[in-house]
């Protein structure tokens, strides 16, 4: 459940932040080592926005890739798992990208008076 | 309609989508680092959204004004704040609170059982239990005549901190006591969630698979402690505990393993060493606890 339960925070944060106003786009930044699956996102998202105000809204997904880097060396590399090796055997790793979980922006929408 | 784990009614439908939909609105670029960024809309609104400095109706633009709002907020930052006050109340209450996560049938219910029986003369424990359905696993602590509240999370796979912070006000827990929460059988979703205790705790039983390190590294990189149960069994199983025992260090280098049977008592006593050396570590400004 735990992506249907994301999904509403998605909404009831956009909701909260419009104040009204109509929201013509939701960004949201999703890492690779996040373990949350963007297309499950975008499948509740069209089940949760019905008989909301976000019926008409894009939901754009960006999905960041792993970087680790190296404890021990120093090394910085490409990573999809939570969990690898880096070149000189070493498997004490920071995750330094990939780990995001947010919504990056709203694009809202407003007459112009 | 968890995707991830499958675990309530609506699961093949998600999973049908996941495996044959194509769905002609999805947009996907890949930038040149990697990144990935999709939309689901239609393509109206895809050419709306793209280019609409360069295409939008003059007449639109004359009514309408677009703002920017950024927010870089976290999507789990509400369950974040609200266990971030669990861990403050823990502290101040001198409370060990542990999260106790594990698949189902992994001896979790029976481990905590043996613990509470060998150390509640010396501590006062209590136990949160979270489970889909049925009061069954609070009965059995409950027999040990301990504090228990039961959460039942219905079609929910996992606990969240506004949960747990219910179940300390119903449960009231002694000052300078442990609390166990023990969590929703499932590797998957309950890694996501802090409930605000001072460490995770995997428990893992040689009756499953020796590469659910690996195959669940979400959880296991989440944990402080992993307990290996059901050792007395591994004569009658093919388990590679060795193999084991890598492949969790391999996904969390600083795993703290113990390898137990919860119903012979083997290896106990050193994962009672640390339930006691880190409440200790926790509160030595408090004075000796044990």
């Amino acid at each position: 459940m735990h992506e249907l339960g994301i999904t509403e925070n998605i909404i009831e944060i956009a909701l909260k932040h419009a104040q009204g106003k109509n929201i013509n786009r939701i960004t949201l930044e999703i890492g690779q080592l996040s373990a949350i699956l963007p297309d499950s996102i975008a499948f509740c998202f069209d089940a949760c926005r019905l008989g909301t105000m976000l019926e008409n809204t894009v939901l754009e997904i960006i999905e960041i890739p792993g970087l680790a880097r190296c404890h021990r060396c120093g090394t910085e590399f490409a990573i999809a798992e939570p969990f690898g090796i880096c070149e000189c055997g070493s498997m004490d790793l920071a995750f330094i990208q990939g780990q995001e979980l947010q919504i990056k922006e709203l694009e809202l929408e407003e007459l112009c008076v | 309609m968890c995707v991830t784990c499958g675990c309530s009614e609506g699961a093949e439908v998600t999973l049908d989508y996941l495996g044959t939909k194509e769905d002609p609105a999805e947009h996907r670029h890949v930038l040149a680092d990697g990144t990935v960024i999709s939309h689901t809309h239609d393509h109206a609104e895809a050419h709306a959204h793209h280019h609409h400095t360069q295409t939008d109706n003059a007449s639109v633009h004359a009514q309408t004004h677009r703002t920017t709002l950024t927010l870089e907020q976290s999507l789990l930052a509400k369950n974040d704040q609200l266990a971030a006050q669990n861990r403050d109340w823990f502290q101040e209450q001198e409370i060990l609170g542990l999260n106790l996560v594990s698949s189902p049938g992994s001896g979790k219910t029976t481990l905590l059982t043996r613990t509470i029986r060998d150390l509640q003369a010396q501590i006062p424990i209590s136990v949160i239990e979270g489970d889909q359905a049925t009061s069954n696993d609070a009965q059995r602590i409950r027999e040990t005549g301990c504090n228990v509240v039961q959460i039942n999370t219905g079609t929910g796979c996992h606990l969240e901190a506004a949960m747990i912070q219910k179940g300390l006000d119903e449960l009231a827990p002694a000052p300078r006591s442990m609390v166990m929460i023990e969590n929703v059988g499932n590797l998957v979703c309950p890694a996501l969630f802090d409930l605000g205790e001072q460490a995770k705790v995997v428990i893992l039983s040689v009756t499953e698979g020796e590469d659910k390190p690996m195959k669940y590294p979400h959880m296991f990189r989440a944990s402080q402690v992993m307990i290996l149960n059901k050792i007395d069994l591994l004569p009658y199983v093919e388990f590679d505990r060795d193999r084991c025992v890598e492949y969790a260090l391999k996904v969390n280098p600083k795993l703290i393993i113990f390898q137990v049977s919860a119903t012979t008592g083997e290896g106990l006593e050193d994962w009672y060493g640390w339930l006691k050396n880190t409440m200790r570590s926790l509160f030595k400004s408090y004075g000796p606890i044990f």
